[in-house]
C-alpha cells in the first residue's frame, strides 16, 4: 500500500513569532515528507515546535507567527502561500486534524451528528439529510455504540474515549489524504489509549490515509508509524524507520528520550532523565541546540552547527558523533543492548533473504 | 418540564411571600404617616381617619389584614388618590413602564451582543477599541445624567425629539436610550470577554480545521456558546432596568408605575409601596424564570431533561 510519493514536503521550514520579549525561533530549519499511506511520527518533548509545524501545514498559525522561509508542499502546491479560501477548501477535507483534548474539542452545544456531518456539508455541499446518514455510517466506522440512537446526543453525554471516536469520525468524514494527530491519545487514560490507536490503524487502512502522528510518548509511536521524526528546540535532530530510530538511535538526544522510557527489559530503580531544560528559542544557543544537556557534546558543539549525517538511505541524525573525526563514545548501557537486537534483527533479515535465495536456487532445476 | 414549571411557581410564590412580609415591616419603619402634610387636620381628626383605614391597630395585626387581603385579590385603595383602588392604579400605569422597559431591553441587549461579538472578532484593533471607549461611558454615565444629556442637546437644542411627557412613539425614544444605555455596556462588555474566550477554545480550532470560513465559524459554533454566559446577566439587567425607570420616569414625567412608587414611597402610601414592590417582584422573578428556561434551551448540558427523576 506503501508507495514512493511524496504526498507532503517540508522544505527548510522556519518559523518565528513576534512576542512582546523578542522574536521567538520555534521551528528553525525543518525539512520533512510524507509518503502516501505511511505514518509519521513525529517525536519531542513540550515546546519542541511539533504543533507549530503541523499547524503550519494546516495554515492554522496564530496571529503573530511569521513564516520566516522554506515551504509546504501539498501536491507541490505550497501551503504558506495559499489563500484564505483555497486554505478553507484544503481543511478539513484534504488534510485533517485529530486534537489532543476530547473534552475541550467538541463544540458543546451542537448535536455531534451534526458535527461530524458539517465538513461534508461544508466541502461537498452534501444537503444535510444525506450528510447525516454519512456520519451514521462513519460513527458505526469509529465504533460508537448504538449509533442510531446516539446521533443526535451532545459532547457531554460521552465519554473521553467516545468523544475521541467522534473526533476521529470528523476528522475522517471526507475521506482526507493526510490525517494530523496531534497528540491523540495523551489525554486518555492507559486502556482507552490503546482502543484509540488500534481504531487508527484500522481506519487507516480502510480510508488509505497518511498520518503525522505527533506524540512526546515513545511507546505509542513504537506500534503506530513507520518513519519517526526527532524534534529539539525547532529543529529535526534524527530521522529514520522506527526500527532504525528505536534500536539504531545515532543522536545523543534520542538516547536520552528512549533510555527515560521504562522498558521489559528495565531493571534497577530509576528511571535516568534528560537533565536540564529546553533551550530558549527566543536566543537559540550557538552550535548545537542539545549540547547545554548533553553529556556526550563535543568542543564543535558549542560552536557549529551539525548538519545530517548519513546513517543509512533512510536514517539521519544531525549529531557531531556521527564525524569521520569524532571520538569514539559509548551510548548508555540501554541503547547498547537496543543496537545488540538491532544487529541480530538485520543478521536474521540477512539469514532469511538468504535462505530464500538458496531455497530459489534449490528450486531451479 | 411541567413538573419543573410548577416547581419554580411554587418557588415564585414562596419569594413573594417573603418579599412581602419583609417590605410590609420595613415600610412601617418609614418615619411619618400618611397624614403628615395634612397640617390643617386637627390630632383627633387624624386620629379618626388612620383608624378608619385600621392604621391604629398593632402592626402584627395590620400585616394580618393586608395578606389576607392581598390572597383574595384586594391590594386596598390608595390613600393619595383617595377611594381609587391601588389595583386600578397600577393597571392603569403598568403599560408605559412595560413598554419602556421592554423596549429598552431590547435596545440594550442586542446590539450589546452584536458590539460585543464585533468587538472580540476584530480583537485590538481600531473597531475593538471604539466598542470598548463606548461601552466604558455606558457602565460609567449614570442613565439620569445621560437623561438630562438628552433632553437638552437632542429635545432643546435640535428640536428633534420631545423633551418629557408621554404620547405616542416619539416620546419614548429618549428615555428608552436613557434606560438602555448601561444594560448595553453591560452585555457589550460581557459579550465580548466571553466571545475572546470561545474563539481561544479548542472546539473553535476544530471548527476551523473542519475548514469553515471565518464567519460560520463563529455564527455556527462562537456565537451560541459566547451567549450562554450573556444569558445570566440579562436577570441583572431587568433589576437595572427597573431601579432606573423610576427615575427616568421622574424626569421625563412619564406616568408610569416607578414614577407613582417614588410618590407613594414619598407620601407613606402604603398600600401603593407594597403593590409596586409586588408587581416589580413579580416582574423580575419571571424574567428569571425565563431566563433560567432560555438557559436550558441554549446550552444542552443544563437542558431539564424529562428522563430523570
Amino acid at each position: 500500500m506503501q508507495s514512493k510519493e511524496n504526498i507532503l514536503e517540508v522544505n527548510h521550514l522556519k518559523i518565528n513569532f513576534k512576542t512582546y520579549a523578542g522574536t521567538v525561533k520555534a521551528i528553525r530549519d525543518v525539512s520533512f515528507n510524507l509518503k502516501k499511506g505511511e505514518t509519521l511520527a513525529i517525536v519531542g518533548e513540550s515546546g519542541s515546535g511539533k504543533t507549530v509545524t503541523t499547524r503550519s501545514i494546516m495554515g492554522l498559525l496564530a496571529n503573530n507567527a511569521v513564516v520566516a522561509g522554506g515551504n509546504v508542499l501539498f501536491h507541490g502546491q505550497d501551503v504558506l502561500k495559499m489563500s484564505q479560501r483555497e486554505l478553507e477548501n484544503l481543511r478539513g477535507a484534504k488534510i485533517a486534524q485529530i486534537f489532543q483534548d476530547p473534552m475541550t474539542s467538541l463544540d458543546p452545544t451542537m448535536r455531534i451528528g451534526r458535527q461530524i456531518a458539517e465538513p461534508l456539508m461544508v466541502h461537498k455541499g452534501v444537503k444535510k439529510a444525506k450528510a447525516m446518514a454519512q456520519a451514521l455510517e462513519m460513527m458505526k466506522l469509529v465504533g460508537i455504540t448504538d449509533a442510531e440512537n446516539r446521533i443526535n446526543d451532545y459532547p457531554h453525554q460521552f465519554s473521553g474515549g467516545m468523544r475521541q471516536r467522534i473526533v476521529i469520525a470528523i476528522a475522517l468524514i471526507n475521506y482526507p489524504e493526510i490525517l494530523i494527530a496531534d497528540e491523540p491519545t495523551t489525554a486518555l487514560d492507559v486502556t482507552i489509549q490503546a482502543q484509540i490507536l488500534d481504531l487508527m490503524r484500522e481506519l487507516q487502512d480502510k480510508i488509505e490515509t497518511s498520518i503525522i502522528f505527533i506524540t512526546h510518548d515513545l511507546g505509542v509511536v513504537a506500534g503506530m508509524a513507520d518513519r519517526v521524526a526527532v524534534m529539539y528546540a525547532g529543529k529535526i535532530v534524527e530521522f529514520g524507520t522506527v526500527d532504525e530510530i528505536f534500536y539504531n538511535p545515532k543522536h545523543p538526544y534520542t538516547w536520552g528520550l528512549l533510555s527515560s522510557m521504562p522498558t521489559l527489559d528495565t531493571n534497577g530503580d530509576e528511571l535516568p532523565s534528560i537533565p536540564g531544560t529546553p533551550p530558549d528559542l527566543l536566543d537559540p544557543p550557538k552550535g548545537d541546540a542539545f549540547a547545554a544537556r548533553n553529556s556526550y557534546a563535543l568542543k564543535i558543539d558549542t560552536e557549529k552547527e551539525p548538519p545530517f549525517f548519513k546513517v543509512s538511505d533512510t536514517h539521519y541524525a544531525a549529531t557531531w558523533l556521527l564525524h569521520p573525526d569524532a571520538p569514539k563514545v559509548t551510548p548508555p548501557e540501554q541503547i547498547i543492548e537496543r543496537q545488540k537486537k538491532f544487529a541480530k534483527m538485520q543478521q536474521q533479515l540477512e539469514d532469511k533473504k538468504l535462505h530464500h535465495k538458496v531455497e530459489e536456487t534449490e528450486e531451479q532445476p | 418540564m411541567a413538573k419543573y414549571l410548577l416547581k419554580r411557581i411554587f418557588y415564585l410564590l414562596l419569594t413573594l411571600f417573603i418579599v412581602i412580609t419583609v417590605t410590609f415591616f420595613l415600610m412601617k419603619l418609614l418615619p411619618g404617616t400618611p397624614l403628615q402634610n395634612q397640617q390643617k387636620l386637627s390630632p383627633s381628626e387624624q386620629h379618626l381617619i388612620l383608624k378608619q383605614y385600621g392604621l391604629t391597630k398593632p402592626i402584627w395585626q395590620q400585616y394580618l389584614t393586608y395578606v389576607g387581603g392581598v390572597l383574595h385579590g384586594n391590594f386596598g385603595t390608595s390613600f393619595q388618590f383617595s377611594d381609587q383602588p391601588v389595583s386600578y392604579l397600577i393597571s392603569s400605569r403598568i403599560g408605559p413602564s412595560l413598554l419602556l422597559g421592554t423596549q429598552a431591553m431590547i435596545l440594550g441587549v442586542v446590539p450589546g451582543i452584536l458590539v460585543g461579538a464585533l468587538g472580540a472578532i476584530k480583537k485590538n484593533t481600531w473597531v475593538d477599541t471604539t466598542t470598548t471607549i463606548v461601552s466604558i461611558l455606558g457602565i460609567s454615565i449614570p442613565s439620569f445624567v445621560l437623561a438630562v444629556l438628552l433632553q437638552y442637546f437632542i429635545g432643546l437644542k435640535l428640536h428633534l425629539l420631545p423633551i418629557a411627557d408621554w404620547g405616542g412613539f416619539a416620546y419614548t425614544v429618549l428615555p428608552t436610550i436613557a434606560l438602555a444605555a448601561s444594560p448595553f455596556a453591560d452585555t457589550a462588555r460581557f459579550t465580548r470577554t466571553e466571545m475572546v474566550d470561545v474563539l481561544n477554545s479548542d472546539y473553535i480550532e476544530l471548527a476551523r480545521a473542519k475548514g469553515l470560513s471565518k464567519w460560520g465559524v463563529i455564527y455556527h459554533h462562537a456565537l451560541r456558546n459566547s451567549l450562554i454566559p450573556v444569558v445570566t446577566i440579562i436577570g441583572p439587567l431587568a433589576v437595572n432596568i427597573m431601579t432606573g425607570s423610576m427615575v427616568i420616569e421622574n424626569i421625563f414625567s412619564i406616568p408610569g408605575i416607578g414614577e407613582q412608587f417614588v410618590k407613594s414611597i414619598l407620601t407613606n402610601d402604603y398600600p401603593t409601596i407594597m403593590a409596586v414592590t409586588i408587581v416589580y417582584s413579580v416582574m423580575l422573578m419571571v424574567v428569571l424564570l425565563i431566563t433560567d428556561i432560555v438557559y436550558g434551551i441554549i446550552d444542552p448540558r443544563i437542558r431539564i431533561s424529562g428522563k430523570s427523576n
